[in-house]
């Protein structure tokens, strides 16, 4: 039998943990153990989960900084709101709209993707991230201002206000400016969020596995002795930007599908550095760590209602703690003294030479 | 006349975010990170002022006073227990550690005065000054805002070139390594920066209140991203730059708002910056660095 690369068990490794974690959830779920607001987060964390392994392709695996990742992401939930909305009375069932509609929401935020990478992936460095930051800003503002309606003859679009229409009979506002996308049918669940996590992981662990993507890295590592042995650098990167603003895209309409009502606003810059921290707490790179990290940090709020007005405030403690600690060498140190001492506490009345002291001078 | 009333509103607001700019421009400079933190020290100098004249009585002066002092102390504090600690550490762990600042002082802010805005009273009380028959109106806000920026501007650019402490800035923004090896103290060259941005930041959160008077705990966060944009528009790291970027910014801003739409002004700020960064990679002022192999 021909052994297994590295690579490869990890790679099935991940997605034997997803399925494995999937499974666990599911039985809970059909035994009726999760609390409603647990069971609501579900969705949620599965698009949180994509959107994290799809930003580390840019962030971590590409090496540029992106905050605009939830612009995207709008994008998205916006194009496939649509689709859904003008699908709604084709016969179709659930499943195959919600499908189309986030491979369409995929396809929109791509070209946006490519659209925008072209001009920004000239900058470099914490210039590109100011630029995505701008694109993710200019993106939420246009939404905010746009006016879409689907009846009978088709789709109509404005961008000042959805009075001017005209709709025939059975015409509907889809997409209501400043107010949002408004009586979206759900059409989400947990499954299909789990599917969509598979299909992120398929897509970027093939990435990362090519021949592109060890040209991204190496584009990563060292740009100029990347472009001196042929490598293209800016199609790399492009490449790289364009393949998660589609996976953004995708997370983006599911996530809509899961409400009945979603604006603009909700996309914002902070769901951009939402989605960084658990990229950088997961690990730059480090595909598993980000699903890890967008699952517990999505949670954490959550399971944090106890402290009610206090959640937020311990959520941000917790995240400058868990900084500090992955990354301040002094309180490494710190944390491994205690745990030595600890250590040496336990083992010194066994090992009989120090009595019961124990000591830090081991 | 419209057009030089809204020059003048552009260049009131652009002197807020140059002013908030500055420090961001200082700390980016010489720590060499993002502070995303520094926005939400805007919001508590505003809130700070705000408890001063609200509630113990005391004149406007005074209530600068307090919040610049409150502030700086803040700065410090932040630097010396979030952010020394990372010295050395990868910038993104730094920047993310900035946002969880952010979010800690907004979170704060919003147990401690709760998510209910609270009206400001402005610290200024000159009357507005009207011009040609009518037509043309300054308010005092305007006035202060501008004296403000471009008094805080000089000092500041004497500072860094006539004083000790400014010369040590400027050494370790070159070069950390080679300033430490030249006696200069690190850390205490960092905390001042911190210090100094952290009183603009009061200072700039006092004049925005002013014009704007609403104060709430996410009061911070747009003029915070503005006015950052505004430092990189001016090319980072530069103080003057900063200042035009500010300045820049506020009068695209209420051009945009006067002439093209209210809505869409936001995005047009924002499609000028890309257009700018296009053109000139490093910001209007910023110094090109070369690459070496």
């Amino acid at each position: 039998m021909k052994k297994l690369s590295k690579n490869t068990v990890y790679n099935l490794s991940t997605y034997g943990i997803v399925i494995v974690a999937y499974l666990i959830v599911q039985g809970i779920v059909l035994a009726g153990g999760l609390s409603n607001q647990i069971r609501g987060q579900l969705v949620p964390i599965c698009v949180y989960i994509s959107l994290a392994i799809s930003l580390n392709l840019v962030s971590g695996v590409s090496g540029e900084l992106s905050l605009g990742h939830a612009g995207f992401m709008s994008v998205g939930a916006f194009s496939g709101v649509i689709v859904a909305a003008a699908l709604r009375d084709s016969g179709m069932g659930g499943v195959p709209i919600l499908i189309i509609s986030m491979i369409v929401g995929g396809v929109i935020s791509g070209i946006a993707g490519l659209i925008i990478g072209i001009p920004v992936l000239r900058l470099r460095g914490d210039y590109l991230a100011i630029v995505t930051l701008a694109f993710g800003e200019i993106i939420k503002n246009i939404i905010n201002n746009l006016y879409v309606a689907v009846d009978a003859r088709g789709l109509h679009f404005s961008m000042t206000s959805a009075d001017g229409f005209n709709l025939s009979e059975g015409g509907r506002v889809v997409i209501n400016g400043p107010m949002g996308a408004t009586g979206i049918t759900k059409l989400a669940s947990f499954t299909m969020g789990v599917v969509l996590i598979i299909f992120t992981l398929f897509v970027v662990l093939g990435t990362i596995n090519s021949r592109h993507g060890r040209a991204i890295m190496a584009a990563r590592d060292n740009r100029i002795a990347a472009d001196s042995v042929g490598i293209s650098v800016t199609r790399c990167k492009l490449l790289a930007f364009t393949v998660a603003a589609v996976l953004a895209g995708m997370a983006g309409a599911l996530y809509a599908m899961n409400y009945s009502t979603v604006a603009a606003k909700k996309f914002d810059f902070n769901t951009s550095i939402l989605i960084l921290v658990f990229v950088v707490l997961g690990g730059m790179g480090n595909i598993r760590g980000s699903i890890i990290a967008a699952a517990i940090l999505t949670l954490l709020p959550e399971l944090l209602r106890s402290v009610a007005d206090y959640r937020m405030l311990v959520y941000a403690i917790v995240l400058i703690l868990v900084m500090l600690a992955r990354n301040s060498t002094v309180l490494k140190n710190y944390i491994n003294n205690v745990v030595n001492g600890i250590v040496s506490r336990i083992k010194a009345p066994f090992s009989g030479r120090n009595g019961g002291k124990g000591g830090a001078s081991e | 006349m419209s057009v030089l009333n809204n020059l003048i509103g552009g260049l009131s607001l652009g002197s807020v975010y140059a002013i908030i700019a500055l420090g961001y421009t200082m700390v980016y400079g010489i720590a060499k990170m993002l502070n995303f933190a520094h926005g939400d020290v805007i919001m508590i100098g505003g809130y700070m002022c705000f408890c001063a004249m609200q509630y113990l009585g005391l004149p406007p002066v005074v209530g600068i006073l307090i919040a610049m002092v409150v502030c700086t102390v803040l700065g410090v504090l932040i630097e010396s227990l979030a952010y020394r600690p990372l010295r050395g550490a990868p910038s993104l762990a730094v920047l993310i550690t900035a946002i969880g600042v952010s979010y800690y002082l907004q979170n704060a802010a919003l147990l401690i005065w709760s998510s209910n805005p609270k009206s400001f009273t402005s610290v200024v009380a000159l009357e507005p000054i009207q011009l040609a028959a009518g037509r043309l109106t300054v308010t005092g806000e305007a006035i202060v805002t501008i004296i403000a920026a471009v008094v805080i501007m000089t000092a500041l650019t004497i500072f860094t070139s006539r004083t000790k402490m400014g010369k040590a800035m400027r050494a370790v923004s070159e070069d950390r390594g080679a300033a430490q090896l030249m006696g200069i103290n690190i850390n205490r060259t960092i905390s001042m920066t911190f210090a100094i941005g952290a009183a603009l930041a009061a200072i700039a959160g006092v004049l925005y209140c002013s014009a704007y008077p609403t104060l709430s705990p996410t009061t911070g966060s747009l003029p915070g991203i503005k006015a950052f944009t505004a430092a990189v528009f001016g090319g980072i790291g530069s103080i003057p730059g900063a200042m035009l970027g500010g300045i820049l910014l506020g009068i695209i801003e209420i051009f945009s708002n006067a002439y093209i739409s209210t809505q869409l002004s936001d995005a047009i700020v924002f499609a000028v910056l890309i257009i700018v960064l296009l053109i000139k990679p490093t910001g209007l002022l910023g110094k090109k660095i070369r690459e070496k192999v």
